[in-house]
């Protein structure tokens, strides 16, 4: 069974946001890039697969700028077999994703597409659920752990106030949460080797999906801020300010 | 005036909170259907036509959506929004698995968690963790919405006499079912939702001293426990605890940060809570920047004095 793994290039999650002085948007300008948490858990729990025997082939899919290629090349390295970039230097919207997601995916006929429950710069949160709707087949979002068997997959599922498990038919749609595994980092020989990975470029027009934006951000600001707080002196003093709030 | 279908989160006997908050965001865009879909729900209806503001009840009742699997309801979902149009559902995890699916199978751009409702067709949305707020406005000829419940006030439960019309379900897609579900049992309020919450920080020491030195004050204060990803990564408490951008993003009345120095990932989690208290040693923590209480000290007298005292 082939895995199709869905990652996006997206800034490190160390690195704090600056909203740009203009509204239009957040300043990416020489920021630390890097693969978007949720998709490298992605990446290491279809090479935990292909590690059991159950895939065969990890095909790593991104939709985004040139330089995405080196988010690819991280795939690669943690142990993906080969790549391919969908070249836009425009932002794609998540439903323009899935579209080029589906068209690969008629194309690669996987048994599973894993991809992170959300990136953290849009968080969207939609991906994975509208391919799922695309290609008619089920979701298994915010996953826990995950059992292939037989010709259907078992999904743990992280909801609000504990766990859900649900039984999907294969071919199913898969998006991580934070706890399905921890990712292993590439060693400098699997760095080394995945630059010969082969690594295929296309375009959105390739697979004929139109990525014309349907949401039109007017502007981007900066979060309202927290007025400046007090310090106390002592607990008592903390009890009181509680008091005051009706909390104790 | 728009016509609003709302997803109606329910156990099919009451209807769940994050519901009401979903309400008022949908009657600040038109006027507001609640959509029902369960197996056995008609107590679940008949609570969501008492819900002030909504005007109207569709229930859907059929086996096929007792869990309120995506696979099943979306296309429900997505043939009913032929007569509206907005479809609205709450950002929880039942609203984030369903709504992307209908939205995709309606060729519409969701827009997620709305903080505001600036315009017909026009939403306030958090970016980056919360560290940014865009304003978007949408080209589609329907809207689909998550929204964020902290973000709205909840709608009355009473006062609402919406009638209750049943629609024909459209069965089982054949795809996925519902095995089980593990929900925890704790009188302790999950995360999402505790008004009060105490989290821990790495500061903690071990597992040990984090369960005598926070889990008392919490239960003390009724508070939900979370932790920063450092407390989490030192293993004192399991991943569920953690409070940041990858971890759980929250919003109670009452943040207490215990030995927490205040990382980005970790603030992005918790800086909308409407009053933060930070607890530490070190009085040039980041945690204080963005506490509206602070108390500079060691926790390890500090916390046990205050749950004493409380």
């Amino acid at each position: 069974m082939k895995a199709l793994v869905c990652v996006k290039r997206v800034i490190d999650y160390n690195v704090k946001p600056r909203v740009k002085a203009d509204g239009t948007g957040v300043d990416l300008a020489n920021v630390k890039m890097s693969m978007n948490p949720f998709d490298e858990i992605a990446v290491e729990e279809a090479i935990r697969l292909k590690e059991k025997g159950v895939v065969t082939e990890i095909v790593a899919v991104s939709v985004g700028p040139a330089k995405a290629q080196e988010t690819l090349r991280t795939a690669l390295a943690m142990g993906a077999d080969r790549a391919i970039l969908v070249v836009s230097e425009t932002e794609v919207e998540p439903l323009a994703v899935a579209k080029i997601i589906k068209a690969i995916a008629d194309e690669e006929q996987p048994g599973l597409i894993i991809t992170g429950k959300q990136a953290i710069d849009d968080d969207a949160n939609q991906v994975g659920q509208m391919v799922a709707a695309l290609l008619g087949r089920p979701q298994g979002t915010f996953a826990n752990e995950i059992a292939v068997e037989g010709d259907s997959v078992v999904v743990k599922r992280e909801i609000d106030g504990g766990l859900e498990t649900v039984k999907l038919a294969l071919p199913a749609i898969i998006t991580t949460d934070l706890r399905l595994n921890e990712p292993r980092y590439a060693s400098l020989p699997n760095i080394m080797k995945a630059k010969s990975k082969p690594l295929a470029s296309k375009t959105p027009e390739d697979y004929g999906v139109d990525i014309a934006p349907r949401l039109k951000t007017l502007k981007v600001t900066e979060p309202p801020v927290r007025s400046a707080g007090i310090k106390v002196p002592d607990v008592d003093a903390l009890i009181a300010k509680l008091k005051e709030m009706g909390v104790a | 005036m728009s016509k609003t279908l709302v997803w109606v989160e329910h156990d099919n006997a009451s209807v769940k909170d994050a519901t009401l908050a979903v309400v008022t965001a949908a009657a600040q865009i038109g006027e507001v259907t609640a959509l029902v879909a369960g197996s056995g729900c008609d107590a679940a209806a008949a609570a969501a036509a008492q819900i002030a503001g909504v005007s109207k009840v569709l229930k859907a009742d059929d086996a096929a959506y007792a869990n309120a699997l995506a696979e099943n309801v979306a296309p429900l979902v997505a043939g009913l929004m032929a007569g509206y149009d907005a479809f609205v559902a709450p950002a929880t995890t039942t609203g984030k698995n369903i709504a992307p699916r209908v939205a995709a199978l309606l060729d519409v751009m969701q827009v997620s968690d709305i903080l505001s409702v600036e315009g017909p067709k026009t939403f306030t949305r958090p970016i980056y963790a919360g560290n940014a707020i865009a304003t978007v406005e949408s080209s589609d000829a329907k809207i689909v919405l998550t929204v964020r419940g902290t973000a709205f006030a909840k709608a009355e439960t009473t006062g609402g006499s919406a009638a209750v019309e049943a629609v024909a379900a459209g069965g089982d897609a054949g795809t996925s079912s519902f095995i089980g579900s593990e929900i925890a049992k704790s009188e302790r309020p999950e995360l999402t939702s505790a008004k009060i919450i105490v989290s821990g920080g790495r500061a903690l020491k071990d597992a040990d001293t984090f369960q005598s030195v926070i889990i008392p004050l919490a239960d003390k204060l009724g508070a939900g426990v979370g932790a920063s990803r450092a407390a989490v990564d030192a293993g004192y408490v399991p991943n569920d605890y953690q409070v940041g951008q990858t971890g759980k993003i929250v919003a109670p009345e009452v943040y207490i940060a215990v030995g927490i120095s205040g990382a980005i990932q970790h603030l992005a989690g918790m800086k909308d809570s409407k009053t933060i208290i930070a607890i530490n040693k070190d009085e040039d923590a980041p945690i204080f920047q963005v506490a509206d209480i602070g108390l500079v000290g060691d926790l390890f007298t500090l916390v046990p004095e205050l749950t004493g005292k409380l």
